[in-house]
């Protein structure tokens, strides 16, 4: 008998109590349903939960731990000449025992993992029995003991209450621990990559070239960890040309919006100006590759500049900037909205017409409420990956020049981690480094931005 | 059909008014807000629109400098003239005609500028000074005739929005007298301020009299006696009596008047 099926008898075990608890909880006699402090169907639930909660709760830490425990016990059993080294010999040595024992493997390769087999499953077996049946065990006292104190005066509303407080709470916590805990394991490569490679180089070094030689006699076998070039790449083309992009566009966009469309024409054009925020950023990718980067390329070409690279930080930057363009409008729309309309009508009343009240009235008292916009949109801009990855290339330059390929923080950590990596070595985890660089700059300009638009909807509310 | 207008001899003008209104109607939607209202506003004049609320005052204080241009949904018919020239003419310019024709909203709104930078805005707009003295001195005789050049003058530089609200009221009459106006537009100017405050602003337009035509919008009765030397009582979108504002209040001679005057409604 599997987990799975003794969690059916769980759910069975519990439906059972709270139908019996229901059940009795209807049939108190009471002078007027004044004095029953909660309604039958929440005894039904305690009951319920009773019988699932403990039970559950012991299935799956078993799911959790459970493996380890048998693979240990079963490794004890073993004759000490058959037992694999600890490590990664161990842990392949496991796979292969499991793989056995589920089924997907005929037959383990070392004659020790298949000597292991039988011992694994028949110890697994017995724990399975044992963690089940203590978990029916447990549900069963848990309903009966929540259906025999059914009474009354008993407050199962409350109870139920808090329970689902609880779950709730949880459910927000797990997201925040999540963050959590991807900053502590960056933190933790982070830490072992500057163990490798001094900080200063990493931050304040101009060479980036992540090739470390496995043998000593390869070429190139330095490895430069000067990640400048990077942090370039992706202002260059986040912060500087995807914005030059951006915020004229966008501030004009919601200038229009809001100052001079029409009620009708706002109500199709803003909806279609926010389909593109939804577009996936892998179609702007192909777009910005395939359509954007030729186009400039040859345009830089025609006008005789015969460098120009068919991967440019232009074509990404101006892509992105495309991409970002809702984003900067729906703000500025809420920013320039939020202005009192008595500024306008003061404005419109001193004779000013609509263009002088948007430029000196208007957008000024909106301001902080744009930057602050705008700080969100880099920091989006340069943790956006897809675009930078098709179109801005991998080649770490440190360049003003438009036209030439530059790379990206986010286009090195995919070029880093994809394909076959030994996870110990420094160009592997540098990638984590750069995460980690990327993670603190947007987080830090994610909270100056949401400061600064906070404290300008104060001003005004 | 409501009754006709009642108006009082001594208001009715042996040349032209400053500013006339005929038979204006102005609807908005389908919704009729003013019906048919002719009256004439003159200069050294302080004139009060009293009546209930919804009576339609605001709303045709707001035809005289066509800011009921700015609502999408409101339409203005009749004809409003100002020095004999229809104000809704597709030749006069509206820009020019806020200039001459200046309002102050019921909530102070001054910009998130500069208390200087308030003043200078709408001389800057219509280039009124070219060199930084001209402007200097239109701020400092803006600010001196609207009363508020002695607490100020340390602090030109602080924003606008940092005053108190009596004084943020005095600092948008002010921005609205440096352009130079013909007439003054006051939308209920006292109804955010505490008495104190009132009371400094009813003084100021009791100064300002001499040199423009002022019109006020309030449903304060007793401020109306106070500050207007005409009074016109509004009752739903009709003009019912306009006359002399002790007359008005004395002896008045339509009926809706002397209920309104006596508290039987509004």
């Amino acid at each position: 008998m599997s987990l799975g099926a003794f969690a059916l008898v769980l759910l069975a075990l519990a439906t059972l109590s709270y139908v019996a608890a229901r059940a009795r909880a209807r049939a108190f006699k009471v002078d007027s349903h004044h004095h029953v402090h909660s309604r039958p169907s929440y005894h039904g639930l305690r009951a319920g939960l009773t019988a699932l909660v403990p039970a559950g709760l012991l299935i799956l830490a078993w799911g959790i731990v459970g493996d380890g425990v048998v693979a240990e016990q079963t490794l004890s059993q073993l004759p000490e000449a058959s037992r694999p080294a600890p490590g990664l010999d161990k842990q392949a040595f496991l796979n292969e025992v499991r793989g056995v024992v589920s089924g997907e493997l005929p037959a383990a390769f070392r004659p020790a993992a298949n000597e292991a087999v039988p011992i694994y499953r028949s110890t697994q077996q017995s724990w399975t029995l044992l963690i089940g049946g203590l978990a029916v065990l447990l549900a069963l006292i848990g309903g009966g003991y929540a259906w025999l104190r059914t009474a009354p005066d008993v407050r199962a509303r409350t109870q139920v209450e808090m329970f689902a407080t609880v779950v709730l709470a949880l459910a927000s916590l797990i997201a925040i621990l999540t963050t959590l805990g991807i900053v502590l394991s960056l933190l933790y490569e982070s830490l072992e990559f500057f163990s490798r490679v001094n900080p200063l180089e990493f931050i304040f070094g101009t060479q980036w070239s992540p090739q470390t030689a496995i043998r000593a006699d390869q070429v190139g076998s330095s490895g430069a960890f000067g990640a400048v070039p990077l942090f370039w790449g992706t202002i260059f083309i986040g912060a500087i040309i995807a914005m030059l992009v951006a915020i004229p566009l966008g501030l004009m966009a919601a200038i229009y919006l809001t100052q001079y469309a029409r009620s009708s024409t706002r109500k199709i054009l803003k909806p279609l100006l926010e389909i593109l925020a939804g577009v996936p950023t892998v179609v702007y990718g192909y777009f910005a590759a395939l359509t954007v980067a030729p186009a400039v390329r040859d345009l830089a070409i025609s006008v005789g500049i015969e460098s120009a690279s068919s991967e440019s930080a232009l074509a990404a930057g101006s892509v992105m900037g495309i991409m970002i363009i809702p984003f900067i409008s729906s703000m500025a729309d809420d920013a320039l909205s939020s202005v009192p309309g008595a500024m306008r009508d003061g404005s419109f009343a001193l004779g000013a017409t609509s263009s002088e009240t948007i430029k000196r009235v208007l957008v000024p008292a909106a301001l902080p409420g744009i930057v602050g916009g705008v700080l969100l949109a880099i920091s989006r801009a340069i943790g956006e990956t897809m675009i930078v990855v098709m179109a801005a290339g991998q080649a770490a330059n440190l360049t003003a020049n438009p036209l030439e390929s530059v790379t990206t923080v986010t286009a090195q950590i995919v070029q880093l981690l994809t394909g076959d990596q030994e996870f110990d070595s420094a160009k592997t985890l540098s990638a984590f480094a750069l995460g980690l660089v990327l993670f603190i700059v947007t987080l830090m300009l994610n909270i100056y931005a949401l400061t600064v638009v906070k404290r300008y909807r104060e001003a005004y509310e | 059909m409501p009754d006709a207008t009642v108006v009082h001899d001594e208001v009715v003008m042996a040349d032209g008014a400053k500013m006339t209104a005929r038979d204006v109607d102005v609807f908005y939607g389908e919704k009729q807000a003013v019906d048919k209202v002719s009256i004439d506003v003159d200069s050294h004049y302080v004139t009060a629109f009293i009546g209930p609320s919804g009576c339609g005052k605001s709303t045709f204080l707001r035809c005289f400098n066509r800011m009921n241009d700015t609502i999408d949904i409101a339409r203005v018919g009749g004809r409003i003239e100002l020095d004999g020239k229809d104000i809704y003419d597709p030749k006069m310019d509206v820009v020019q005609l806020r200039a001459r024709v200046g309002m102050v909203f019921q909530k102070p709104n001054p910009f998130p500028k500069s208390i200087y930078e308030n003043i200078a805005y709408g001389p800057r707009i219509h280039g009124l000074a070219s060199a930084k003295a001209d402007m200097d001195e239109i701020v400092e005789r803006s600010l001196t005739r609207a009363g508020l050049w002695n607490e100020v003058k340390d602090r030109l530089d602080e924003s606008g929005t940092a005053m108190s609200g009596g004084q943020q009221q005095r600092l948008c009459i002010a921005r609205a007298i440096a352009v130079d106006p013909e007439v003054i537009l006051m939308d209920e100017p006292c109804s955010a301020l505490d008495p104190i405050a009132t009371a400094r602003i009813e003084e100021l337009i009791d100064d300002l009299r001499g040199n423009y035509a002022i019109v006020i919008v309030t449903h304060n009765m007793q401020q109306a006696a106070r500050v207007s030397q005409r009074t016109a009582f509004f009752h739903l979108g009709n003009l019912v009596e306009y006359g002399g504002t002790e007359a008005i209040f004395t002896n008045p001679r339509a009926d809706r008047t002397r209920d309104y005057i006596t508290g039987r409604f509004g």
